[in-house]
């Protein structure tokens, strides 16, 4: 896809392609502030991928992702949704092309569910027709069944639903751009999990290229396919995969923000199936099942005072792992 | 032979010849000729009034809304005229406008604009900042966020201000009979004079029950047109 392809109209079901973004030296200066929010970070989010902007306060994380929806304007430098500059763009047409979820989700509350859903597709004047089998099909991708939800306004949902409802109407019009600012960040721990998992499954449907900004490192480990982690003065410290982030920290710096137990994060990345395994040949051991990360099989040995686990397939083979193998892969 | 001077009111009862404290047959002789249409007059001033300062107010709030250095010079303005005793008020404007309804109703809208222009500002103003951001990010245009979601989130604000508008012009319009003879506040002017209690009490008592009537109307209007503002929350 050479340009941004006009606004699809009642093509519901016609897939669009996920797209690049790229900053390109981007820098935004406020004035009267002595060090840049933004300072001339450059980086490529692949199309389809998930990019999580981590760092402390003050690090300009949600400033770089408005860059891209221009909520903030570039002072210089430039930001590139598949191949065309932001600013050639006008602002209103960007933004109604990219999804954009915040952390208190900011639904209408004069607005049903359904009409909150259906405000973008109603600005780029879609069909009612086609509106509403899209409201259905979105709200129940979020798994909140449409004939229960769709005439309910905010004030009737809890702080999970809301965030569904917000997912919702930011994927109303199949925007290739997803931006996401913390939207977890204000839910129960459980709440919160759950929500992560169902963005991970939602993604494997839709492919979106995601710009997802979290202060938790274990969030971005989790959900992130690039991390990007930005130090005061949006000074970009390290941008790689989960793995490299833990496994080679660019500086102290970096090192110091994803923690001591990088380590044991590096081996929640990985599932035990994921691993060729030796055959168990009748090894003693506790057993889990191949969906379990190598952090919690870890875990388990310790608990259990023993250097091998064993792994029962779902097809009932057994293999094992043992504490040394583990040793070796962390290397 | 001369015609009598003194025209033939008819016989009075007993109760308002006694001048008792409510004579129910005065009131049922003279709901016609009198009550009945000095309280449609009254309905007529209280709604141009309330509807020709809703029109300003909404204007200046719209405008002080978008341009914040609008907002001092009208809510001073507003507060100033609101200060103005009424009867001082009508003192002023009849020599320019002469003993006319028009009279009346500048000085009525002058009353309602403090409350109407501050509760609309208010509303607009009460607006989530994450619901705006939302709406900028989704590319709302300032326009489409005002008509789609400021104003819609500004009207329970907005009625409250009507109904304090209605009640206290209802009140307030009785005193439009030192001007022009219209409103409910012509019999009962007229009744102070004659110190008739049963018409005092019965024009006041109309005064009353139009101001409950027509709270309870905007109540059940608010309710109407905001049904997110009334929806149980969640269990």
């Amino acid at each position: 896809m050479g340009t941004v392809r006009p606004r699809t109209l009642c093509a519901v079901r016609d897939r669009r392609q996920a797209v690049e973004i790229v900053f390109d030296h981007a820098t935004k200066r406020y004035p009267g502030r002595a060090s840049p929010a933004v300072d001339d970070l450059t980086m490529t989010i692949p199309a389809g991928e998930v990019c999580c902007l981590v760092g402390p306060s003050g690090g300009g994380k949600t400033t770089a992702m408005k860059l891209v929806n221009r909520l903030v304007e570039l002072t210089s430098g430039d930001v590139r949704v598949d191949g065309r500059s932001v600013t050639s763009l006008d602002e209103t047409t960007l933004r109604r092309g990219i999804g954009y979820v915040i952390q208190q989700v900011g639904l209408f509350p004069h607005m049903t569910v359904a009409e909150n859903v259906a405000t973008v597709p109603r600005l780029l004047g879609w069909s009612k027709q086609a509106t509403r089998q899209r409201i259905d099909e979105l709200l129940d991708l979020v798994d909140l069944p449409a004939r229960d939800y769709r005439s309910r306004y905010a004030s009737q949902l809890s702080g999970g639903e809301r965030q569904r409802v917000g997912l919702a109407r930011a994927l109303a019009a199949d925007p290739p751009v997803m931006l996401m600012d913390e939207p977890f960040g204000a839910l129960d721990p459980i709440t919160r999990t759950r929500l992560q998992n169902e963005l991970l499954r939602i993604q494997q449907q839709v492919r979106k290229t995601i710009i997802f900004v979290t202060h938790d490192i274990d969030e971005a480990i989790l959900i992130g396919d690039q991390i990007a982690i930005l130090r005061e003065g949006g000074v970009l410290a390290q941008y790689d995969t989960p793995d490299q982030v833990l496994a080679e920290p660019a500086d102290d710096f970096v090192a110091r923000f994803v923690g001591t137990d990088r380590g044991l994060k590096r081996l929640s990345l990985t599932q035990l199936d994921e691993l060729q395994l030796e055959p168990a040949n009748g090894a003693a051991g506790p057993v889990l099942d191949g969906h379990t990360t190598l952090r919690d099989a870890l875990s388990t040995m310790l608990n259990e005072g023993t250097r091998t686990v064993v792994v029962e397939g779902d097809d009932g083979t057994r293999q094992m792992l043992t504490l040394d193998r583990l040793t070796e892969l962390l290397k | 032979m001369a015609e009598p001077v003194i025209p033939d009111f008819g016989e009075a009862s007993d109760c308002v010849a006694e001048n008792r404290f409510f004579c129910t047959d005065w009131v049922r002789e003279n709901w016609d000729p009198v009550l009945q249409p000095a309280l449609v007059q009254h309905i007529y001033l209280t709604a141009i009034a309330v509807g020709v300062g809703f029109v300003i107010s909404l204007g200046a709030a719209l405008l002080a809304h978008r341009l914040r250095y609008v907002e001092r010079p009208v809510a001073i303005v507003a507060a100033v005229i609101y200060t103005i005793p009424s009867l001082a008020l009508f003192q002023l404007l009849v020599p320019v406008t002469g003993l006319t309804v028009t009279t009346v109703e500048i000085a009525l809208v002058g009353y309602t604009v403090l409350i109407l222009f501050r509760n609309t500002l208010a509303g607009l103003r009460s607006v989530p900042a994450e619901v705006l951001e939302a709406a900028r990010g989704m590319g709302l245009t300032r326009n489409q966020t005002l008509l789609r979601v400021e104003l819609p989130l500004a009207v329970p604000a907005i009625i409250a201000g009507l109904r304090i508008a209605v009640v206290s012009t209802i009140a307030l319009a009785t005193v439009a009979a030192f001007v022009v003879s219209k409103g409910l506040g012509g019999p009962i002017l007229g009744a102070l004079r004659l110190d008739f209690r049963t018409e005092i009490i019965a024009a006041g008592a109309l005064a009353v029950g139009l101001a409950i009537v027509a709270d309870g109307l905007l109540v059940l209007l608010q309710r109407a047109v905001t049904p997110w503002a009334t929806a149980r929350t969640a269990t």
